[in-house]
């Protein structure tokens, strides 16, 4: 099963590094979406406030068209049934598909919270480093486990584009949650503190154990006809 | 002859819609069998079978010692199944796709560049990201997969679709060679006067059925040939 998670991650990713979607197509459209926020926002003060939510919210949108491209390049000449058909260990694809979304989202997630230092003046604060790094790793796995379910999931129906989001948006509501009030309290916004947030990556934690076991059983039968 | 394919009143469903309704047939190691017949005859649904990709709901069934019944996953890692569509990554080169689908089963590098060389791709074309190839090059790569896959069991749907006349050529120039080289395949298509001169044996597929099956006008001299 191993063996083919990182063969399916390394394909992937060198897919990726070839194609160069997310670096030309998907941070651009993330940068845009905070930068609307900020307009649209308008005040510094709110925008500061919220910033946790807003970077997260970009994240959400970034997966989703993530999402797509990773499941796109399987369907487009038919290796999700070639794999099916060569007995590849369903299990393998699925960690492979999540390590390689992880990867990416870990690059924008990054780059997002950069651009919120400056677009929305958040501070970091060396108090809260280690709650942020790991609400960023526990967020990134609960996003990609779900992401790559949810996409195998619509992989093989019509009408898939737009089935993604309405299956997808509100099973990540937790992570959403989750994760924002921990990178609010890492943060120290509106005057949380770091304390407060290890609660919050507990339930990231719960998420992420649930979709990780439930993800990697599910996936075999999801893609079988 | 080793028996690698032996079907027994075989009945496969599709949602309500029984697809093979007591199909009877058996295919020997090193065989060409072309599977011919109207559309919605059943071809499809055989290949399908066969590769342990539809299960068996009456009859008997067992591929290379599988029984399909009771162990139709395990057949998968030693069949290959090519379809309309190839399985290639079009951003990812000729030689990054046929190591990606070695790896799946573990073959070597020296098994790679076998495959590569006996559909030859190993010079010109092994660093050609498969976007840039014509349709023949792409099912020529397609099947060197097969090969590093070590599939011994080759279930061809409609091959020929979408070639030129020198890239048939090829096709059938490397099924006699799979076959020469141990491997059974069983081909469906439409397109009886280019499958039929490739075929050892001609098997007729009417109504989810097998009718006919008939040894092709010059196979003994192809199956010597490729032996």
């Amino acid at each position: 099963m191993f063996r083919i998670a990182r063969l399916i991650a390394a394909k992937d990713l060198r897919i990726e590094l070839r194609s160069r979607v997310v670096t030309n197509q998907v941070l651009p459209f993330a940068m845009i979406v905070m930068v609307m926020f900020a307009f649209a926002l308008k005040t510094d003060e709110v925008v500061e406030k919220v910033a946790p939510g807003l970077v997260w919210l970009a994240t959400l949108f970034s997966l989703l068209i993530l999402v797509q491209r990773a499941f796109a390049i399987e369907t487009a000449d038919g290796a999700t049934e070639a794999m099916r058909a060569a007995g590849v260990d369903p299990a393998g694809i699925f960690l492979g598909k999540a390590l390689a979304l992880a990867a990416q989202l870990a690059v924008l997630e990054i780059l997002l919270l950069i651009l919120a230092v400056v677009l929305y003046n958040s501070k970091l604060h060396a108090g809260g480093v280690v709650l942020l790094v790991t609400t960023l790793l526990a967020a990134t796995i609960g996003l990609a486990l779900v992401g790559t379910l949810y996409g195998g999931l619509a992989a093989g129906v019509r009408g898939r584009e737009t089935l993604l989001p309405l299956l997808l948006l509100p099973v990540v509501a937790p992570v959403l949650i989750g994760a924002t009030r921990a990178t609010e309290a890492a943060l120290g916004t509106s005057g949380a503190v770091v304390s407060d947030g290890w609660p919050w990556l507990g339930l990231l934690g719960v998420f992420v154990a649930l979709f990780s076991v439930g993800g990697t059983l599910a996936f075999g039968p999801l893609i079988e006809e | 002859m080793e028996t690698v394919v032996h079907l027994s009143n075989a009945v496969a469903v599709l949602g309500q819609f029984p697809v093979l309704a007591g199909a009877s047939l058996t295919v020997e190691r090193g065989e060409i069998v072309l599977l011919q017949g109207p559309n919605g005859a059943g071809k499809t649904s055989l290949l399908r079978l066969f590769a342990g990709l539809m299960p068996l709901a009456r009859g008997e069934g067992n591929v290379l010692g599988f029984d399909l019944r009771t162990n139709r996953e395990a057949v998968r890692k030693r069949v290959g199944l090519l379809g309309h569509a190839n399985g290639l990554y079009s951003d990812l080169t000729v030689t990054e796709n046929v190591r990606f689908w070695g790896a799946t089963i573990g073959a070597s590098e020296s098994e790679v560049g076998a495959a590569m060389t006996r559909m030859g791709l190993a010079q010109r074309l092994k660093d050609v990201q498969v976007a840039k190839l014509s349709a023949g090059q792409k099912r020529r790569t397609a099947l060197a997969c097969l090969i590093a896959r070590r599939a011994e069991l080759w279930l061809l749907d409609e091959p020929h679709a979408g070639l030129d006349a020198a890239g048939r050529d090829e096709l059938d120039a490397t099924l006699r060679e799979a076959t020469a080289a141990g491997a059974t395949i069983v081909v469906a298509s439409h397109e009886l006067e280019r499958a039929g001169a490739l075929a050892t044996r001609l098997v007729e597929v009417v109504g989810g059925q097998v009718r006919e099956s008939q040894v092709a006008p010059d196979g003994d001299n192809r199956s010597q040939a490729a032996g």
